[in-house]
């Protein structure tokens, strides 16, 4: 029901725009997976990478932390934590490198401490450009040293999951990542501060099972995955036909999983208002 | 043996399961129903026991024996208010300074239409933050399968065993062949990557010890394990930042070098 509300009234002004401009030479050129129009970059990236049917596209961790913290506010923390390969499994190393030569980046989340508003929090942003945001023991890692780092200096944390779930190649290793980061964010509640997830497209298995569950406060971007289980696998185990906006955002809105959906465009307003709401001060 | 081999000898469905171990160890069972939120799982069973004379909340996983139970028990596969009925026997637990020993045996939690809708991954993630919490000592105990999130709900402890062919994975060695090698049939060699046997573990750290299934299930084996448990927990009585240590004991998965300047 409400992605059809979204649908039909979109939250930004590109539909009065027209399409009629020609793309510039050379410009990428995207196809909404939604409504399958033709979207150029620079158009995307005006309208902070939402078509005009409301579907909002896949950014980057980089990207997510420029478009919604302030400008040069960011500060990078522990971007020396990469995976070394813990329980040495076949053929690991080399989807590493590609998935760090693919990304730019060194694992499947960026961490440090940002502003918004002026307000400083401690974050960290999942990269779905980086093996899906797979959850591995550096990612674990990094996620709770920004919690203890936050817990340290009483600061919020506000954070964007992306995950395809737990990395299968690090075994054990990935799954206690779960218990650990869980452990992380128990300590920075106990200090009575304030913890922001903001569920991405998609999250899912052990990430959506762990941290991103954990928030005071859960924000939903619209249209995105969020549920535990494959839907495959459900569909499989089950063998009845899947509600139709099944583990979508609107889905876990409505069966009282998430607090609130927000467009990309509301977002950093809103996350501000919740700083300064829990006593952020500038 | 090879991993594969402890694979399938971890889901046989002679092995002694939970609902043996608590009455064959524990006197005076009484079992307590309900999430007080929804329904009463029964693939998940708990309530209140004598361990050698010392009263303990006791809580496992329960995959049933015969096809019937085994259907009513969701083949030991937890729905989001098995979780909770968990979560809400370990806080009862807390409140009245009992010790919880938990029996973990499960392929994962349950994978459905209605357990997504009521949260499994909400009802996971917050056993997680819970049991870290939890100011009474935790024991849990593999004694089958350990399948991902589904087993870890119920592991976050101060001590982790595992019985010698219990095996501990974050995903199955069948569904790791078929997203790797597009093959469910390599589900062997799968299994021998995800390093997930008792010995593996031990290894790793994640468990502390490793029980003989030398006598699996005659008398003297459960009154053995009856026996660890006792003495472990007059250790963890002893301890007094439990939940300090259990942190730390998670925390320390996955080491990293400091930065090189
Ligand atoms: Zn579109």
């Amino acid at each position: 029901m409400s992605i059809l509300k979204f649908l039909h009234k979109p939250q930004n002004a590109l539909e009065t725009e027209g399409r009629s401009a020609e793309p510039s030479v050379g410009e990428t050129e995207y196809i909404c997976p939604n409504c399958h129009r033709t979207l150029r970059e620079s158009t995307l990236e005006e309208h902070s990478w939402i078509c005009v049917c409301g579907h909002h596209f896949r950014i980057s961790a980089r990207k997510r932390i420029q478009m919604l913290t302030d400008e040069n506010s960011f500060k990078e923390m522990f971007s020396f934590i990469e995976s070394n390969d813990p329980i040495t499994f076949p053929g690991y190393q080399e989807k590493l490198e590609k998935a760090r030569a693919k990304s730019g980046e060194s694992e499947s989340v960026i961490t440090g401490t940002a502003r918004i508003g002026g307000i400083k929090a401690a974050i960290f942003a999942m990269s779905p450009e980086f093996m899906m945001g797979s959850m591995g023991a550096a990612t674990g890692e990094k996620i709770t040293r920004i919690f203890e780092y936050a817990t340290q200096y009483s600061l919020p944390v506000i954070g964007w999951t992306v995950s395809g779930g737990a990395r299968m190649q690090e075994g054990l290793m990935s799954l206690m990542q779960m218990a650990k980061t869980s452990g992380a964010v128990l300590r920075h509640s106990e200090a009575g501060l304030l913890y922001i997830t903001v569920l991405t497209d998609p999250t899912t298995g052990g990430v959506t099972a762990s941290f991103a569950m954990e928030g005071d406060i859960i924000v939903a971007e619209p249209g995105a995955t969020v549920g535990f289980a494959g839907r495959r696998v459900v569909e499989q185990t089950t063998m009845e036909s899947l509600p139709r906006d099944f583990q979508t955002s609107e889905f876990i809105l409505e069966h009282g999983f998430a607090d609130i959906i927000i467009p990309r465009t509301g977002e950093k307003k809103l996350l501000y208002d919740l700083l300064r709401l829990h006593g952020g001060r500038q | 043996m090879t991993a594969y081999d402890k694979v399938r000898t971890a889901r046989s469905t002679t092995r002694p399961t939970a609902q043996d171990y608590i009455t064959e160890m524990f006197t005076g069972f009484i079992e307590l129903h309900g999430d007080r939120r929804y329904r009463d799982d029964e693939a998940i069973m708990g309530g209140l026991a004598y361990l050698n004379g010392r009263p303990v909340t006791v809580i496992g996983i329960e995959k049933g024996h015969d096809t019937i139970e085994r259907m009513r028990r969701s083949f030991g596969a937890p729905e989001p208010e098995g979780y909770r009925k968990a979560l809400r026997l370990m806080k009862q637990a807390e409140k009245f300074h009992r010790p919880v020993i938990l029996f973990v045996d499960t392929s994962g939690a349950y994978c459905g239409i209605g357990a997504e809708e009521r949260g499994q991954g909400e009802a996971i993630a917050e056993n997680l933050m819970a049991m870290m919490g939890l100011n009474v000592p935790e024991i849990s105990i593999l004694i089958g399968e350990g399948g991902s999130g589904g087993a870890l709900a119920l592991a976050v402890s101060d001590r982790v065993w595992m019985l010698e062919n219990a095996v501990y994975s974050v995903i199955s060695p069948e569904g790791c062949a078929s997203i790797l090698y597009k093959d469910a049939a390599q589900a062997p060699t799968a299994a021998e990557s995800l390093k997930l046997t008792a010995d593996d573990a031990l290894k790793l750290g994640v468990a502390e010890r490793v029980i003989s299934e030398r006598n699996i299930g005659t008398a003297e084996f459960y009154k053995t394990l009856a026996d660890d448990i006792s003495k472990e927990l007059e250790i963890l009585d002893k301890t007094t930042d439990l939940t300090e240590r259990r942190y730390q004991r998670f925390r320390s998965f996955g080491r990293f070098e400091e930065e090189r300047k």
